[in-house]
């Protein structure tokens, strides 16, 4: 096993920096109990708590919240912030154009397609010749919602780890789509009831089946019907949705396929349907055990965030000399960093679900 | 291998049984032979592969990755075979064109020797995908655990064939993977196969429950009454030197009854009750039977305290003489002058009950004279012995079943149309001295209450969950609050498993108690009294 200290060895002494007039990585950005925050820049990247300005990289509710009083972040994320807190949502908002250099007192920031969900970016700070990506959420897997990831060369990248373990590995996402639709047809007396978040998953869901061929109207749930709305507006073709509702019409869903948040299944809500095969759309569902626990009978493993082998490639992608490893599975990314020889550690970041997919 | 792992994936968290069904006879449908026959051995329990331990797995593992990484994905999982399933890491290039059938993985894996077999396996593994991978070790590994019986993969045949199970039943034995001419006959591409094989199983006559007004119809003077034992019904089968006791769905249980197979002396085919003890002597409980129940071995001190004896029934064939088309009362007597030549301390004959009239009757099926007599059965005297359960000729009549008045404890969640309904049911009876009381589970039922009921459960259930846990919520339930179920069973084991240390046979809610206090539910002294008895 090599030693991670040999990497750090690679950099000059930490005391020379100031001299050199290069910037050490850990004054760029470090975190705080509001978020990770940039001191040179003033400034904090998706924070939890309210703040005078906040750079954010996707729409997910725990990493954009209201009540900053400024925002910049992709013209998408602003759109979909406005679309869940109500047009006030945050004081001012600047819409950052993807691979546009914008200078916040000095420091150079810049949007990258994460590839997450629709509007998704990674954030770029440079600043004394030092550049740290935050990746924020992000997948590798090519997802017709949403532009593909662009790694970015850096010195530090900062990486989720919501599946950081080598046991996490997603299939193709159109042999998932092609499972739902056999089950479907093994079953054509029963509905079946595909959880699946409300931003994101559950449009990049309904794309799949238009691309393999479904025609058939979607029924969703009502906590879809924005976002979905959103996503057509914006060019992403989902075809006929209709609500999944049972006033003003004896629909009995018998052999449909119906989306929504996966909430809403084990709620009274389901009763609605006929004999009911649940579904869950989450890369969680790679593990047999959780879709027992869940009650889920045909998992289906479709995720937004990077799986084990997108991890590990992207890393090396970005060149970067150390990683910082956040919200997810910590130990086995670090872990894998130190047998490649690549500083690694963890970020402490609090407030994010390591669980959302 | 592709096929057949999804086929266990789907198994394996499908609850419904008629789901299962489809899904087997699917396979059987769109998969080709060997393929679909040894899966279906697979399932059965009939694929004979040398196996491989848990051990030398995680040993072939670790060799391919770090062991550090590995033990964090194993943590995480907490299932070897699905964890090395998972992170097997495939060499790029290395990944053959087409991953192999089952019939190749199967052929490698049975031509392989003891000592090479781990190699075999890492090769298998390496040219597979990670459903593919699962479903290898598992057949390596034994056990699929994937919650489908012999019994409902024979079903799946018959649906698949459209006959009736029996035929599957009585033809089973004389076949063995990969049951190309099974297919080929259920496909009608085929005769039946011809059974030449010796000591087979003859599918088995069953009883319909005596319903509402059924009894005013018939004639008490054209039935036959006999005691209702609550063993397990068997039938032994000897013939040309081969020797065999199988369950009432055509399992082979010889293996774990040794004591019984070998006083079967005789060339016949007997149907009768599996029981412990000593016919002349005294008949064990369900309790005692239990002993002998699911166990591979059996220890010569196990048959000596629990010796295994057969109380016949019946008599379906004696030499090369078929007697299953006699009515019963020509069996009958056939089956008595032959049980006088058996060895009397492994079979009697199970007596009659005389009865008059069936008001005389009744009062004997509500006080059966031993703890495992369970009801009595009535046989048409002209009835011939034919598979399944016709209406009619043969009726059991059971004694009713016990009741408790118990707390809910805990709600779980249902699946299929159950999956937003909290329907399946952990209750407790009161137990601890005066002050100290405290409920202690004894069982769970998840059946016995209309739709209605349900909806009401559901919502006590929902107004009163004190904690979650997944898809459980435990229940206000304490001296002052409280949902009193009756709970119906048909009889109670003693039970190591459970803090109890009972456990009820066939629990179901028979009543909901909303008018009663929690505290006034009964105590566990109430079953233990039962177990006594």
């Amino acid at each position: 096993m090599r030693e991670s200290a040999v990497t750090y060895n690679r950099l000059p002494a930490a005391e020379l920096y100031p001299i050199l007039g290069i910037m050490r990585a850990s004054d760029l950005l470090h975190p705080r109990p509001e978020g990770l925050y940039c001191p040179p820049g003033d400034f904090f990247i998706d924070p939890v708590r309210p703040v005078d300005r906040a750079l954010i990289t996707h729409g997910h509710s725990d990493h954009a919240r209201s009540g900053h009083r400024s925002v910049l972040a992709t013209q998408q994320t602003l759109d979909i912030m406005g679309l869940r807190y109500g047009e006030d949502f945050a004081g001012t908002t600047q819409a950052a154009q993807l691979g546009e250099t914008i200078a916040l007192n000095g420091v150079s920031v810049s949007f990258h397609p994460a590839g997450h969900v629709l509007g998704s970016a990674q954030i770029s700070v440079e600043h004394q010749g030092t550049r740290i990506v935050a990746s924020g959420d992000y997948k590798r897997q090519r997802d017709a919602t949403c532009a593909p990831f662009e790694p970015i060369q850096c010195d530090v990248f900062i990486t989720e780890a919501t599946f950081g373990l080598p046991v996490f590995r997603h299939p193709p996402d159109t042999d998932e789509i092609a499972r739902l639709l056999k089950s479907a047809a093994q079953f054509p007396e029963r509905s079946h009831l595909v959880g699946a978040y409300a931003l994101g998953k559950a449009q990049r869901v309904m794309r799949l089946l238009r691309d393999a061929g479904y025609d058939r109207p979607l029924y969703i749930h009502g906590a879809l019907a924005k976002l979905s709305e959103y996503y057509q507006s914006q060019g992403i073709d989902l075809g006929t949705l209709e609500p999944a509702t049972v006033e003003g019409g004896d629909q009995d869903f018998a052999g449909a396929i119906v989306v929504g948040p996966p909430s809403a299944f084990a709620d009274r809500w389901a009763r609605r349907f006929p004999d009911p095969i649940s579904c869950f759309a989450s890369g969680w569902m790679r593990i047999r055990q959780r879709a027992k626990q869940g009650g889920v009978e045909l998992p289906l493993i479709i995720s937004d965030h990077a799986d084990w082998d997108e991890l590990t490639a992207t890393i090396k992608e970005t060149g970067a000399e150390e990683i910082w490893v956040t919200h997810g599975r910590e130990e086995a990314l670090v872990r894998w960093c130190e047998l490649e020889g690549i500083a690694a550690r963890p970020l402490h970041l609090v407030g994010y679900e390591d669980e959302g997919d | 291998m592709n096929r057949f792992a999804e086929l266990l994936d789907r198994l394996v968290l499908t609850p419904s049984r008629n789901g299962k069904l489809t899904l087997l006879t699917d396979y059987f449908r769109t998969v080709e032979d060997p393929d679909r026959g040894l899966a279906l051995a697979a399932i059965t329990g009939d694929l004979n592969i040398a196996a491989v331990k848990p051990a030398m797995l995680r040993t072939l593992v670790t060799e391919r990755m770090d062991p550090v990484l590995f033990g964090y994905s194993y943590d995480y999982v907490g299932d070897l075979a699905e964890t090395v399933s998972l992170v097997w890491p495939q060499t790029p290039g290395n990944i053959p064109n087409r991953e192999p059938t089952l019939g190749e993985v199967v052929a490698k894996l049975q031509a392989a020797s003891r000592s090479d077999g781990p190699k075999v396996l890492a090769g298998l593994l390496d040219s597979a995908g990670i459903s593919a991978r699962f479903a290898i070790i598992k057949l390596v590994t034994g056990g699929l655990r994937i919650g489908v019986s012999a019994r409902l993969a024979k079903q799946a045949l018959a649906d698949f064939g459209a006959v009736d199970v029996s035929e599957i039943e009585e033809l089973w034995h004389g076949l063995s993977p990969p049951y190309t001419t099974l297919f080929a006959w259920l496909e009608g591409k085929a005769e039946k196969p011809r059974n030449t094989a010796m000591a087979l199983f003859r599918p088995v006559m069953l009883s319909n429950p005596v319903g509402d007004g059924d009894l005013e119809k018939l004639d008490p003077a054209d039935y036959a009454a006999e005691w209702k034992w609550d063993g397990i019904r068997v039938q032994a089968v000897a013939e040309g030197g081969i020797r065999r006791l199988y369950s009432r769905t055509g399992d082979d249980v010889s293996g774990a009854f040794p004591d019984l197979a070998d006083a079967m002396h005789f060339s016949a085919t007997l149907d009768g009750e599996l029981l412990v003890g000593d016919p002349q002597e005294a008949t064990g409980t369900f309790s005692d039977l239990q002993q002998r129940l699911n166990r591979k071995t059996v220890t010569p001190k196990m048959q000596q305290r629990y010796p295994a004896f057969m109380r016949c029934y019946d008599l379906l064939q004696i030499g090369d003489e078929d007697l299953r088309a006699l009515p019963f009362r020509e069996r009958r007597g056939r089956l008595e002058s032959f049980a006088g030549t058996l060895d009397p301390s492994r079979f009697d004959l199970s007596p009659f009950v005389d009865f008059t009239d069936w008001q005389a009757l009744e009062e004997l099926r509500r006080a059966p004279p031993h703890p495992i007599i369970e009801g009595v059965m009535l046989k048409r005297w002209d009835s011939a012995y034919v598979a399944g359960r016709p209406k009619g000729p043969w009726f059991k009549w059971k004694r009713d079943p016990h009741t408790v008045d118990a707390v809910l404890m805990y709600a779980q969640r249902g699946h299929g149309k159950r999956s937003s309904f909290y329907s399946d049911y952990t209750f407790g009876v009161w137990s601890g001295g005066e002050g100290e009381e405290e409920l202690v589970p004894v069982g769970k039922a998840y059946f016995g209450f209309t739709d209605e009921e349900l909806k009401q459960i559901d919502k006590y259930v929902r107004d009163n969950t004190v904690e979650r846990f997944g898809p459980v919520r435990s229940v206000r339930a304490d001296r002052d609050n409280g949902l009193v179920l009756e709970v119906a069973f048909e009889g109670l084991n003693r039970s190591t498993r459970h803090k109890s240390g009972v456990a009820m046979r066939f629990p179901r809610i028979s009543r909901l108690r909303w008018d009663k206090p929690a505290n006034e539910a009964d105590r566990i002294e109430t079953l233990q009294a039962l177990l006594d008895r």
